[in-house]
Order: structure tokens, then sequence, then C-alpha cells
């Protein structure tokens, strides 16, 4: 008793001083903290890469209905990404992604639920947002598998090779769609970004298996849904800073 | 071993108010976002759109900052420690954009 008074004592004086957690937050939590904000650099180094060769080569001046891809400009992104699978050729600019942006968003909801259910001991619901968030993103994750495919394999359109061959699609050394770089991008930042989904998702399962078997139960408190969460709401989060810098602008 | 034994824990109701609200910020966010997509499609582009666009985006991140990873109420000196890091972004940002027109320049 005689420590603890002394303890708060201090507490007026200084909280740096030692005995009491001046963040008020766990290892963990902190932890996850400062590994999202490092994460944060990465992305925005490859984002900022991308503004800064986008800015290095030339933009398209013409009119936007009479824009063909060229490697001599920077494509227009809404003239790329304008399929929606079972929709062949009919031109859907952005909709797509659009749809992916609302679907990793709703999984963020259903992993905040889960985190609110955590405070409440709830195992019921937790199980059951958990679940939900667990289906978002592999929903996102198969809709990105699509995007990647139809990238890949590209339109009929194609690109003519100066020894005459149409060349469809795009790798990392030649694209139908503008300079090589373009495509090169397109794969690092959503390859990344991806990879981080489906570690969210490989995370959310191990955090589902934990509450169904009861695990945070008997621990009695719920707090690594939390440090998850935190993780999974980033990955969000990045999605709305690619949807903005690489789909829209 | 006294953990093995069967542990009954009784959840607290739901907060109707709480949960309402992490709706209601999920609605703003997927409105902002289907705005985002019909200006793509209606704005011309240009500056005025790209940076109505960069608007949006950081509203966006701001909810999903502050809201769903709760860093709005956490301590003071918690979310300086991670807001102050990223102006070394806003300086990377400022460089690169100058360095990619000054390449552009020898280039084109």
């Amino acid at each position: 008793m005689a420590v603890s008074a002394t303890v708060t004592k201090d507490t007026q004086k200084n909280i740096w001083d030692g005995g009491v957690s001046p963040l008020k937050a766990s290892y963990g939590k902190l932890m996850m903290w400062f590994f999202l904000l490092s994460d944060a650099f990465t992305f925005s180094g490859l984002l900022i890469t991308y503004g800064f060769l986008r800015y290095s080569f030339p933009a398209y001046e013409g009119s936007l209905n009479a824009f063909k891809p060229s490697q001599e400009y920077w494509p227009v992104p809404e003239k790329i990404f304008d399929a929606v699978p079972f929709l062949h050729g009919v031109h859907l600019p952005l909709l797509f992604v659009g749809l992916m942006t609302f679907i990793l968003i709703l999984s963020s909801v259903t992993m905040v639920l889960a985190v609110e259910a955590g405070h409440r001991m709830d195992k019921q619901d937790a199980t059951k947002w958990m679940l939900w968030t667990i289906v978002g993103g592999l929903t996102f994750l198969g809709c990105q598998a699509w995007e990647w495919g139809h990238f890949i394999h590209g339109t009929e359109e194609g690109l003519a090779l100066s020894n005459g061959v149409l060349f469809h699609g795009a790798n990392l050394q030649l694209n139908e769609y503008g300079p090589p770089l373009f495509a090169s991008l397109f794969f690092f930042i959503t390859g990344f970004h991806g990879m981080h989904v489906l570690s969210g998702v490989l995370l959310n399962v191990i955090i589902f298996y934990n509450i169904v078997v009861g695990t945070y139960e008997r621990r009695g408190h719920y707090e690594m849904i939390e440090k998850v969460g935190l993780y999974w709401h980033f990955v969000d989060l990045v999605w709305v800073f690619v949807f903005t810098f690489y789909y829209l602008i | 071993m006294d953990h093995t034994e069967n542990i009954t824990v009784t959840p607290k109701p739901a907060d109707k108010e709480k949960i309402r609200k992490l709706w209601k910020i999920a609605m703003i966010l997927g409105i902002i976002t289907a705005i985002e997509f019909f200006l793509a499609v209606f704005m011309p582009r240009g500056i005025l759109l790209y940076s109505v666009f960069i608007g949006l985006t950081l509203v966006k991140a701001f909810y999903i900052i502050s809201e769903f990873m709760h860093l709005k109420y956490e301590v003071k000196s918690l979310i300086w420690s991670i807001a102050i890091p990223v102006i070394f972004l806003i300086w990377l940002i400022i460089a690169l954009m100058a360095e990619g027109g000054s390449v552009f320049n020898i280039n084109f």
C-alpha cells in the first residue's frame, strides 16, 4: 500500500519518472502502433515513388474520349481500369475498384464491432463479427486476384510491337497500357497491399480460432482483437490512399 | 489445475448508441467513396479535381484513424508520437515531386 501511495504522489509530479504507464496503453498495442507507423512509411515510399515517376513522364493532353494507351505518355487510370467481372467489353470506369474499396471499409466496420463485442466479453457476437471480417477480407482478395488476372491478360487491342507482334496485357518489362513502369508500379503497390491483406486475414483466422475455443474468455480480456484490429484498419487505410493515388488521380 | 474448469462469463448488453455511431461512420466513408467515384467520371480532370480527391481522402483517413483505430480517445502524448513523425512524409512528397519535374525537363 505504501508503495502504490508513493507512485500516486510521483504521478502528480512527473508521469515519466516510472512506475506508471504514461501512454495508458498496453505494450502490445503500443508496439502495434509503432509498427504501423513504420509500415506507413513503407507504403508512403511506394506511393510517393509512383508520384515521382508519374511526374517524370508526359501526361496525356488530348480529350478524354479520344484516349488511346501509348508508350509515349502516362495513361489515364479510369480509361485502363474499366472492367467488371461478367460484363465483358462494357466500359465501367473504376466501378470494380470502387466496390473493392467499399468491401474493405465494410470489413473494417465488422472488425470494430468485434472489438466492441470483446469489450463486453460477448463471445457469441465477437465470433460472428470476426467471421464477417474474414469473409470481407477473402472477398477483397478474390476481387484483387481477378483484377490482377485481367490486368495481366489484357484487352483485344493490345500493343503493336516494332516487330509487328501484337502484345496483350502486362508484365514487368512491357504492357499495353502505357510506359513499362506503369505496370511495374501496379504490381508492386497493389501486390504489397494484397500481401498485407493476406497476412491480415491469416491473423484474423488465428484470432477467430482463439475466440471460438475460449482462449480470451479464460484470459479475462479480448485485447488481442484490438491489436489485430489496428492492423486490419491500417490495411483499409492504406487502400483508401492507393484508391486515390493509383486509381483516381 | 483450475484453468480447465468451465467458466461462465455473462456478456454485458450491447451499447446501441455506440454501435449506431460506428455504422454512421461506415456510411460516411461509403458515401465519400461514392462521391469520389462520381467525380472521377463526371468532373474534368485537373488540379481542382485532384485537390478535391486528396481532401476527401484525408477526411476518410481521419475517420478511420480517429474512430476505427480509436486514436482520438488515446492520451495526447500517444497521439502526437504517432502524428509528428508523419511530417517526414511531407518533406519526401515535396522533394520527390520537384525531382520528378526536373527529370521530366531533362528527358522531354
